[in-house]
């Protein structure tokens, strides 16, 4: 024991680190291997693996030279990858602030103490259990133009009904919209309708008994003090956004053409069916851009204000 | 809006006169239940409940019908020759382009995928959480910040690399590369959930088992895992789903033998030739989208609790 102690006051301060590193609470830094094995090397490692690989003229294989930005040339010169970064920032635009506006809409008409809240809960939230899959699928056979909602619709008699969108190159996005807020604006709800039971009672006997209007209570008090749940709300939907790939490949394969395609899709196709690995590493790393861009500011503004979160 | 003060004079005011009904969504329940605004809030839940319910309607009533019928054109009538072909074609001889034997290879393989993955994924995290919260070491809250923030890289990122990694061990195109991988992407979620319960237990707990001798893996068997048991249902209920409804892993990792039900699923509907069969492509989705549903179903307020749990990241 003395010797130890000794030889402990001798050591250097980085020594006795390293010492400790190995030391100290083992079995804990053993159990903890998996986290830092996933942090390190996917989360990291991939990362810049797959930055500095789209710098290359990889085709088959990733093993081509240091071509600079011509990837990334390539990439904004193909139709295709355009019309996906437009689709998806239609996709985007339309989709976040429909989810936002639904979501605290129905939150509020849940919130008026109505009866059966559970059930209609149950019914706004089972879609958020289905698969994009399963979503694409089940709207593919609505959308379909002569057996589906039109079809029926006119043979009913209405023959003006139109409801073709999924067959029509310009109008296939908002097929894909309605799909998506089907399967997303119930889970919005709840989030917000959590955000609006975190509002203190007091606030609103307050506005009440100065007789300020339900709605304007809701919109220029709670609404701002939900600050949390909109801004968690933004940063997941705008994640599940740019993520945006199965419910296109299960309601529209891209089509018609090449009219609804979106970026994740053009990655994978580029990576594993055209073997052209550089493209996809490129288009990739534009994703990630995307994604940095949006998560960035939020980071800074959760955590940056009170410091590094250590 | 009015000042702090005012505020709370005014509260106290209205504490006084309790006789004052208000119907706004915390005061008490007004007398009168078929006030017009009552109406017009039903009415357009009751809307908003039918685009919701529609589809599931759609997917079932489909599923049972005939062909002819389907030909027909109407997708609002419910079947008038009730028939469960297109339910057992589906399950057991529907084309993909490729094969002839339906879902249920599919279905086994997302068994064969769901049941390790969501076991391992769960210790992983819960193993990271309790360690996170109990054994720090230097540098473990800022691996967990970048585990967090990773969460948000998207997949595709990270994917080709993942591939050659798998490729390098041995295991791209099986079945435990999509068990890895999933354990991966599920850990900051889960690490986070184990993380946030653990650090609500009482210190003490931890303090007392440690006083009394107990190492790292005594302290986690015997005295947290069998108090975590409600965070461990509320992870299972997300991972149970999550990986049912994975679409990319499967059809990136598996391999062409060992696809998950939901690709399957994808082939036999968008890549099945001749002519398409509605109503076995419906029983096929409603197949595929049963064992999530069923788990909501049955879990119920859990599942809020995890999807709002699996919200509040960060």
């Amino acid at each position: 024991m003395t010797d130890a102690s000794a030889s402990e006051r001798q050591e250097s301060g980085t020594a006795r680190y390293v010492r400790q590193l190995f030391t100290r609470n083992i079995s804990a830094k053993i159990a903890a291997t998996p986290m830092i094995v996933t942090v390190l090397v996917i989360f990291i490692g991939c990362t810049l693996w797959t930055i500095y690989y789209s710098f290359t003229n990889s085709r088959l294989l990733p093993t081509g030279t240091f071509v600079g930005l011509d990837q990334y040339t390539r990439l904004f010169g193909t139709s295709r990858w355009n019309v996906s970064v437009w689709n998806l920032i239609w996709y985007g635009v339309f989709s976040l602030s429909f989810t936002l506006v639904i979501g605290f809409l129905l939150a509020v008409l849940m919130d008026q103490k109505i009866r059966f809240e559970s059930a209609f809960r149950t019914i706004m939230l089972y879609p958020f259990a289905l698969s994009f899959i399963v979503t694409g699928l089940v709207w593919q056979w609505i959308m379909n133009p002569t057996l589906g909602l039109q079809g029926t619709m006119r043979n009913l008699g209405f023959d003006w009904f139109t409801f073709d969108w999924i067959a029509r190159s310009d109008m296939v996005i908002y097929a894909l919209l309605i799909a998506g807020l089907w399967q997303g604006t119930g889970f919005m709800m709840v989030l917000m309708l959590a955000g609006l039971r975190g509002v203190d009672e007091e606030i609103w006997k307050a506005s009440r008994v100065d007789g300020i209007p339900t709605w304007r209570t809701y919109l220029f008090i709670v609404l701002p003090m939900m600050r949390g749940v909109l801004v968690t709300a933004v940063v997941l939907a705008g994640s599940g956004i740019v993520r945006l790939y199965d419910l296109v490949v299960a309601l529209t394969r891209g089509g018609p053409g090449i009219s609804s395609e979106v970026p994740a899709k053009y990655v994978y196709d580029y990576m594993f069916t055209a073997g052209n690995i550089g493209q996809g590493l490129a288009a990739s790393t534009m994703m990630l851009l995307t994604v940095m861009i949006i998560i960035i500011p939020w980071a800074y503004l959760e955590f940056g204000g009170r410091g590094k979160k250590s | 809006m009015s000042n702090p003060a005012t505020l709370s004079t005014n509260v106290a005011l209205d504490a006084v006169k309790t006789d004052i009904t208000l119907d706004g969504p915390h005061g008490p329940r007004p007398k009168p239940f078929f006030t017009p605004r009552r109406i017009i809030l039903y009415s357009i839940l009751f809307v908003a409940c039918l685009y919701y319910l529609f589809p599931l309607y759609v997917m079932i009533t489909t599923s049972f019908k005939t062909m002819p019928e389907i030909r027909f054109g109407n997708i609002f009538a419910p079947p008038i020759e009730f028939t469960g072909e297109a339910w057992s074609k589906a399950w057991s001889s529907a084309c993909t382009g490729l094969t002839c034997q339906g879902l249920s290879p599919g279905f086994w393989n997302s068994i064969k995928i769901l049941i390790p993955s969501v076991i391992i994924s769960t210790a992983v995290a819960a193993v990271n959480g309790y360690g996170l919260v109990n054994w720090k070491f230097k540098g473990s809250e800022i691996f967990f910040a970048v585990l967090i923030f990773g969460s948000f890289i998207p997949y595709q990122v990270m994917l080709y690399p993942l591939v050659m990694l798998t490729r390098e061990m041995g295991i791209f195109g099986t079945i435990p590369a999509v068990i890895m991988v999933h354990t991966i992407f599920g850990m900051p979620i889960l690490t986070l959930l184990f993380r946030n319960y653990f650090a609500s237990l009482p210190p003490e707990l931890f303090k007392a088992a440690r006083v009394d001798g107990a190492g790292f893996w005594r302290i986690f068997f015997e005295v947290m895992l069998p108090m975590s048991l409600p965070i461990v249902v509320v992870a299972l209920i997300l991972q149970v789903t999550g990986i049912w409804n994975d679409f990319l892993f499967g059809v990136v990792f598996a391999g062409t033998q060992n696809l998950p039900m939901t690709v399957q699923l994808n082939n036999i509907v968008n890549s099945a030739q001749g002519t398409p069969e509605y109503n076995v492509n419906m029983a096929a989705t409603m197949l595929t989208g049963l064992v999530p549903l069923i788990v909501y179903f049955v879990s119920g307020r859990l599942f809020v609790r995890g999807v709002a749990a699996g919200a509040v990241k960060g």
